[in-house]
């Protein structure tokens, strides 16, 4: 049997569901989903938690779920890069769960890899680690983070082969291949699906056991900004 | 040359070639500049070693730095994903950070992650920075917008760890982190000492060799 992934975006988004927790890959619009970010606007999944570094940019990315009040909360680590976030925050219809950006992509390694928290030295003595355990390991002082887990996460990669085996483009690759570890369903937009001969074994970032879906891109970043391609 | 040039050439006048250094927004970025492009490995938390300069007609989207600019790829260059890229950052393989800041203090603490009573939405990588680097240097205006110090006695703003800022840059100083206190090593341009001292709450101690330099 020849196993193929491959999907719509129109027909996986379906798998996200009303209150799940979703993880969004993407340092801003750089490595973004956006083909499945788009089929999400026209879902009716709402009340959704976001892991993602950013809500994307003002209208733009997540910023389109923002402005169609579908999010809940979102975590990650700069909001700052979408203006529209503070005010929905401000406004009590977005609640805000800020990590320091090491502390958040480890808390979704650790959730990808069995890990039930790890202890780290940032933002010891800050506010971030207001009401968080401490601990102090051969003399240093420590402070205790979950693991972060998602029901369905939504990445980029570059190339795909049939199976899922995933490569990234230079930095858009950021938090996808973490992402792809730490939720229960995976899908990945990828710019290219190629033949499985195509794609070195020493070369795979993404081992396809962690990818459940492929879809080939429609949204892409150019220097213009967000446009549909041709395919 | 603008102020900001000036604090930037006296950064990079501090690293040690064959340096690998994370360069924060703003001013640091500007440090780069006066790097030996073969002699030092700039790292960007976004997931690239190797961040070089890049020309107009070669920007690539996909390819930028932590402050969303867009960069190029250097020979030698590798790509990693975030989690890799802040393990180089805590685990002590950075050799130098360079942030600006809000506020620096007496007791060497950097505020520069959040504003009292504004929107706290945004942290990035600072504190992993701050907590992991192996020297940090602090470039920034000695005094803010509105003319209020900025090296102050104790920071008023949260602070981003509780780790001295080894060396300090401003427009009109540099201070070093010396046995448990501030030493003020060389003053910028025909900056005096009284100028300092006018901008400053901080306490500080002015180096021997400065003194002697000037009697």
């Amino acid at each position: 049997m020849v196993i193929n992934k491959i999907s719509t975006a129109e027909q996986v988004i379906m798998k996200v569901q009303t209150g799940d927790t979703l993880m969004v890959g993407g340092f801003g619009l750089v490595g973004s989903p956006l083909t499945l970010i788009d089929a999400l606007t026209r879902h009716d999944a709402g009340n959704l938690t976001i892991i993602s570094n950013n809500v994307g940019e003002a209208g733009k990315g997540l910023g389109l779920l923002l402005r169609q009040d579908r999010l809940k909360k979102a975590v990650g680590s700069y909001f700052t890069s979408n203006r529209e976030v503070a005010k929905w925050y401000n406004d009590g219809l977005l609640e805000l769960e800020l990590l320091p950006q090491g502390t958040f992509s480890e808390a979704i390694r650790a959730g990808g890899a069995g890990i039930g928290g790890f202890y780290t030295k940032t933002a010891v003595g800050t506010d971030l680690a207001a009401g968080k355990e401490t601990k102090l390991i051969d003399g240093e002082t420590y402070v205790l983070e979950k693991p972060l887990k998602a029901n369905v996460a939504l990445i980029r990669a570059w190339k795909a082969d049939l199976k899922g085996n995933l490569i990234y483009y230079k930095t858009a690759r950021n938090f996808n291949p973490l992402m792809a570890s730490a939720a229960d369903y995976v899908i990945a937009e990828v710019d290219e699906i190629v033949d499985e001969r195509d794609l070195s074994p020493e070369e795979i970032v993404t081992p396809h056991l962690y990818v459940d879906a492929i879809v080939e891109s429609r949204l892409i970043l150019t220097r213009e900004g967000v446009v549909e391609r041709d395919i | 040359m603008t102020f900001k040039e000036r604090i930037a050439k006296k950064a990079a006048e501090q690293l040690v070639p064959c340096s690998i250094i994370n360069l924060g927004i703003g001013i640091p970025t500007l440090v780069a500049n006066y790097l030996d492009k073969d002699a030092y490995y700039l790292h960007t938390e976004n997931g690239l070693l190797g961040v070089t300069s890049v020309a107009e007609e070669d920007i690539d989207p996909l390819l930028v730095n932590a402050g969303k600019l867009p960069v190029g790829e250097a020979a030698g260059a590798s790509y990693f994903h975030s989690a890799d890229s802040f393990s180089m950052i805590r685990g002590g393989h950075i050799d130098v950070a360079i942030l600006g800041a809000l506020q620096v203090d007496s007791k060497g603490m950097v505020a520069n992650w959040a504003i009292p009573g504004k929107d706290i939405i945004g942290v990035g990588g600072a504190m992993d920075l701050l907590v992991g680097a192996k020297k940090i240097i602090i470039t920034t205006n000695h005094v803010a917008k509105d003319g209020t110090p900025k090296f102050v006695k104790e920071c008023t703003y949260p602070v981003t760890s509780t780790r001295q800022a080894d060396i300090l840059i401003t427009d009109l100083a540099v201070f070093h982190w010396k046995n448990g206190r501030y030493e003020l090593t060389e003053l910028m341009g025909d900056t005096s000492l009284k100028d300092v001292e006018e901008n400053t709450t901080a306490f500080y101690k002015v180096s021997e060799q400065l003194l002697e330099k000037r009697r």
